[in-house]
C-alpha cells in the first residue's frame, strides 16, 4: 500500500508534487488556525464574563468548551439571505475577499527558528500589501448591501483604515531600520539577546502605535467604529447572514490572531526566550522549543484585545481619525528621526531601550506626585 | 460644483441604542445630522384613558408601567394625588417607607441608565456592574411586594403592608455550591431592614468602581464633554426637569423645594453641573446615587426606631385586616365595598408632582365625585426631553446621538403612555 503511494508520489510531475506538499502545509497551518479562531470566540465570551462578573458560556461540553461548534453549526445551517436590492456578486463575494488575505498572510509568519511556510525575504511587505487588502471587503460589502447603515460602516472603515494603515506602515519602517532586513525570520533573529534586545523596548513608541493599529485595522473595541453597535446596527456586515456573517467573524478573528502574532515578530522576538541571558533560568528553559514561547507571547495579545474590548467605551469616528493622524503619526515619524540618530551614530540600540526605560520610569514618577483630581460638580 | 445632498436614515424603533422603541428620522449630511424627528406612540397603551374606566386603586398598577424603571415613584405621585383630594394623610411610618422606596428606586433608575448609557458608548461592563447591584434593588422591591418590578406598594392612606422581618433566601440548586450560597444569603439571613442598611453600606464602593470605569476615563470624556450642551435659559423654557435641568445648572428639585413625604425630615444635597453637557448630567446622576443611598440610610435608622401602623384605620378607604374580615362583619361589609365599588373621591381637581429620578412626574387628578377619575392627565419629564432632542442634537454626529439618547434617560413607558 505504501509502496503504491510512494510510486505514485515518484511518478508525478515536481511541479505537482511541489503544489501538493505546499497545500498540505498550507492545511497544517489553516486548518489549527480555524479551530483556534473558534476557541477564540469561546475564551472571548469567557474572559469578558469574568470580567464582568458573569461566568460565559457553559452549557455545551464542559464549562462550554463545545459552544464555539455549536455557534458555527447554527451559522453555517441558517439562510444566507441576499437583499433584494443588493449587487448579488459583489455581496457574495466581500466575505471571501475580507477571509482571504487574513489567511495567506500567515504563510510568511515564521513560528520558530525556520519553521515557516514561505521564508521569503520582502515578507515584511507581503504582510503589509495583505493586511491592506483587507478592507476591501468590508468597502464592498457595505457597498453592495445596498443598505445606509453599511454603507455608513464602510465609509468609516475605508477612512479609519487609511490613517491607521500609514502609522501602521512607519512602525514597521523603524523595525526594518532596526533588523535592516524585510524577512520576518531575520527580524526575529537580529532581536536575539536578551528581553531588553527585543524591539518591544528601543522601539517603544513603535510598538505601541503598531499595536494600537492593530487593534483599529481588526475594526475592534474601542475602535470598532465600523460595526458600531448602537450607532449603526452592525455596520458593514448588517445585512450578513448565515455563513456569510460567519466568514467575516472568521476573517475577524483570524485577523486578531495575526496582529498578535506579528506583534511578537516584530516587537517581542518571536521564538526567542525571554530567559536568556538571565543565570540560572536560561538553563532551565533551554530546552522549551521556540514555538511555545512564540505562542505564550501571543497570548498576551490575544488577551489584551479582549481587555480593551471589556473595559474601554467606544471612540467617536472623528476622534479616531485624529488620533491616527495627529497622534500617531507624528510619534512615528519623531521615533524614525530618533533611530535615525542612532544608526548614524552607530550607537548600540540596547541604549535607545534603556534611555526609554528611564524617561518612562521619571514620567510615571511624575504622574504620581502631579495626580491629577477630578472636578467634582456638587 | 455639484450639489451635495443629504439623506434620510431611519434609527429605530428596532435599533440597539433606541432604549425601546424611539423611532428618530435623522436628517444626515454624511456623518452629520441635520434634523431629527423623533416618531413617538409605538408604546401607547392608552394608561390616561384606561385609568377613567377602573375604580382609583385599579389604576396604581398602571402606574407601574409607565415609566417602568422608576416603579414606585409613579405611584406615588398618583397616590399622592388621590390624598389630596381626599385630605387624608398617611401615618409617618409610611412616608418614611415611601421615602426609601423613592430613593432606592432613584438608585435603581440611575443604575439601568448608567448602565444602558455606557453601552450605548460601548463600555459594556458598566452594564454588567450596575446590573449586579441593581438586582438586589430588585430583591428588596420582591421583599416588600412579592414584584421584582411592577409592586403596586403605595396605597393611597399608606403602604401596602410594612416591610417583613425576613427576607426570601437563595434556594440551593445543581449550579450553586453550599458555599456560594452561604454567601447570597448571608446578607440576607436577617431583616429587610438589615438587608438594606448592608446594601446602602457596600453601595458607595460600588458607585467608586463604575466611576473608575468612566469618570476620568479620556475616551469617556472625548464621549461625553461638549456633547449636547443646553443652556439653563434654553432648558428652562425647553420644560426640562431633574437631572437635564441641575445638569445645566439649574438647583431645581422637588424634593427641596415642594418636599412631599418626608424629604423635609432628611438632610441631602442637590448636585448640579456647570456645563450642561453629557458629562455633567452623568456626573449630577452619579451623585444623585450617592446621595440617595445617603437619604436611604437616614431613613433606615428611622424605621428601625419608630415601629407604628403602615396604612390608616379609615377602612372607607382602606381596606381591613384579613383577621378582622374572618369575625366582624362591618370589615367585611369594608372589604366587599372596596373590592367592587372602591371608594368616593370627592369633586375636585389636583395636580401632584414627584421628582421622579428622570425629572418632574406629575398626575393631574380630576373627579366629579364618582368612584373613578373624570380624567387624568399624566405628565411625563421624559416627553420634554424627547422633544427637544432634534434643538441639542443639530450639528453633532451620528454617535454623539446616541450619547445624548444616553443622556436624555428616556423611557418609552411615559413617553406614549
Amino acid at each position: 500500500m505504501s509502496e503504491l503511494i510512494l510510486g505514485f508520489w515518484n511518478g508525478l510531475w515536481p511541479e505537482a508534487r511541489l503544489v501538493l506538499t505546499s497545500l498540505f502545509w498550507v492545511l497544517v497551518i489553516m486548518v489549527p488556525l480555524i479551530v483556534a479562531v473558534g476557541f477564540y470566540t469561546l475564551v472571548e465570551r469567557k474572559v469578558i464574563g469574568y470580567i464582568q462578573g458573569r461566568v460565559g458560556p457553559n452549557r455545551v461540553g464542559f464549562h462550554g468548551t463545545f459552544q464555539w461548534l455549536a455557534d458555527v453549526l447554527k451559522l453555517v445551517l441558517k439562510e444566507f439571505v441576499i437583499p433584494a436590492n443588493a449587487n448579488r456578486f459583489l455581496f457574495v463575494i466581500a466575505p471571501i475577499i475580507s477571509l482571504v488575505p487574513a489567511f495567506s498572510a500567515w504563510a510568511a509568519v515564521p513560528f520558530a527558528d525556520g519553521i515557516v511556510l514561505a521564508d521569503i525575504n520582502a515578507a515584511l511587505l507581503y504582510i503589509l500589501a495583505l493586511t491592506g487588502m483587507g478592507v476591501y471587503g468590508v468597502i464592498i460589502a457595505g457597498w453592495a448591501s445596498n443598505s445606509k447603515y453599511a454603507f455608513l460602516g464602510a465609509m468609516r472603515s475605508a477612512a479609519q483604515m487609511v490613517a491607521y494603515e500609514i502609522a501602521m506602515g512607519f512602525a514597521l519602517v523603524g523595525v526594518l531600520m532596526a533588523a535592516k532586513s524585510l524577512n520576518l525570520g531575520d527580524i526575529v533573529r537580529a532581536q536575539e539577546g536578551s528581553i531588553f534586545h527585543w524591539y518591544w523596548l528601543p522601539l517603544f513608541p513603535l510598538f505601541l502605535v503598531y499595536f494600537i493599529s492593530g487593534v483599529a485595522e481588526t475594526n475592534r473595541a474601542p475602535f470598532d467604529v465600523a460595526e458600531g453597535e448602537s450607532e449603526i446596527v452592525a455596520g458593514f456586515h448588517v445585512e450578513y447572514s448565515g455563513t456569510g456573517f460567519a466568514v467575516f467573524f472568521l476573517a475577524e478573528y483570524a485577523n486578531m490572531i495575526l496582529v498578535s502574532a506579528l506583534s511578537v515578530v516584530f516587537f517581542l522576538g518571536g521564538w526567542l526566550n525571554p530567559f536568556a541571558g538571565v543565570p540560572w533560568l536560561e538553563d532551565v528553559t533551554a530546552g522549551v522549543p521556540g514555538m511555545v514561547w512564540f505562542f505564550a507571547k501571543m497570548a498576551i495579545f490575544i488577551y489584551a484585545f479582549l481587555w480593551f474590548r471589556a473595559t474601554f467605551p467606544r471612540y467617536r469616528y472623528d476622534q479616531i481619525m485624529r488620533l491616527g493622524w495627529k497622534v500617531f503619526i507624528p510619534v512615528t515619524i519623531f521615533w524614525l528621526v530618533v533611530m535615525g540618530l542612532f544608526i548614524v551614530m552607530n550607537w548600540p540600540w540596547i541604549n535607545l531601550g534603556f534611555t526609554v526605560l528611564g524617561i518612562s520610569i521619571v514620567l510615571i514618577l511624575l504622574g504620581r506626585f502631579a495626580g491629577s483630581k477630578t472636578p467634582v460638580t456638587t | 460644483m455639484r450639489d451635495i445632498q443629504g439623506y434620510t436614515m431611519n434609527f429605530g424603533p428596532q435599533h440597539p441604542a433606541a432604549h425601546g422603541v424611539l423611532r428618530l428620522v435623522l436628517e444626515m449630511e454624511g456623518e452629520v445630522i441635520r434634523a431629527i424627528d423623533p416618531h413617538i406612540g409605538l408604546l401607547h397603551r392608552a394608561t390616561e384613558k384606561l385609568a377613567e374606566q377602573r375604580i382609583f386603586n385599579q389604576s396604581i398598577g398602571y402606574m407601574d408601567r409607565l415609566d417602568y424603571v422608576s416603579m414606585m415613584v409613579n405611584e406615588h405621585a398618583y397616590v399622592m394625588a388621590i390624598e389630596k383630594l381626599l385630605g387624608i394623610t398617611p401615618p409617618p411610618r409610611a412616608l418614611w417607607i415611601r421615602t426609601m422606596y423613592d430613593e432606592l428606586t432613584r438608585i435603581t433608575n440611575h443604575l439601568m441608565w448608567l448602565g444602558a448609557h455606557g453601552l450605548d458608548i460601548g463600555a459594556m461592563t458598566v452594564f454588567l456592574y450596575c446590573f449586579r447591584e441593581r438586582e438586589d434593588i430588585m430583591d428588596m422591591y420582591e421583599a416588600v411586594s412579592g414584584a421584582r418590578m411592577h409592586a403596586s406598594y403605595y396605597r393611597p392612606g399608606g403602604v401596602y403592608r410594612d416591610l417583613p422581618d425576613r427576607m426570601p433566601q437563595y434556594q440551593p440548586s445543581k449550579f450553586r455550591s453550599k458555599k456560594e450560597l452561604d454567601k447570597l444569603n448571608e446578607a440576607r439571613s436577617g431583616t429587610l431592614l438589615d438587608f438594606i442598611e448592608d446594601f446602602i453600606d457596600r453601595f458607595p464602593k460600588a458607585v467608586d468602581e463604575y466611576e473608575t470605569l468612566l469618570t476620568d476615563n479620556r475616551i469617556w470624556k472625548q464621549r461625553t464633554v461638549g456633547i449636547g450642551v443646553v443652556s439653563p435659559e434654553r432648558a428652562l423654557n425647553l420644560g426640562f426637569s431633574g437631572p437635564m435641568l441641575r445638569g445645566s445648572g439649574i438647583a431645581w428639585d422637588l424634593r427641596k423645594k415642594q418636599p412631599y413625604a418626608m424629604y423635609d425630615q432628611v438632610d441631602f444635597d442637590i448636585p448640579v453641573g456647570t456645563n450642561g453637557d453629557c458629562y455633567d448630567r452623568y456626573l449630577v446622576r452619579v451623585e444623585e446615587m450617592r446621595q440617595s443611598a445617603r437619604i436611604v440610610k437616614q431613613c433606615v435608622q428611622w424605621l428601625r426606631a419608630n415601629p407604628g401602623p403602615v396604612m390608616l384605620d379609615d377602612h372607607k378607604i382602606t381596606p381591613p385586616r384579613r383577621v378582622e374580615m374572618k369575625g366582624d362583619m362591618e370589615s367585611l361589609i369594608h372589604h366587599f365595598k372596596l373590592a367592587t365599588e372602591g371608594y368616593i373621591v370627592p369633586e375636585g381637581e389636583v395636580y401632584a408632582a414627584v421628582e421622579q429620578p428622570k425629572g418632574e412626574f406629575g398626575i393631574y387628578l380630576v373627579s366629579d365625585g364618582a368612584n373613578k377619575p373624570y380624567r387624568i392627565k399624566i405628565r411625563a419629564s421624559g416627553f420634554a426631553h424627547l422633544a427637544a432632542i432634534d434643538e441639542i442634537c443639530r450639528g453633532h454626529m451620528l454617535a454623539d446621538l446616541v450619547s445624548v439618547i444616553g443622556t436624555l434617560d428616556i423611557v418609552f413607558g411615559e413617553i406614549d403612555r
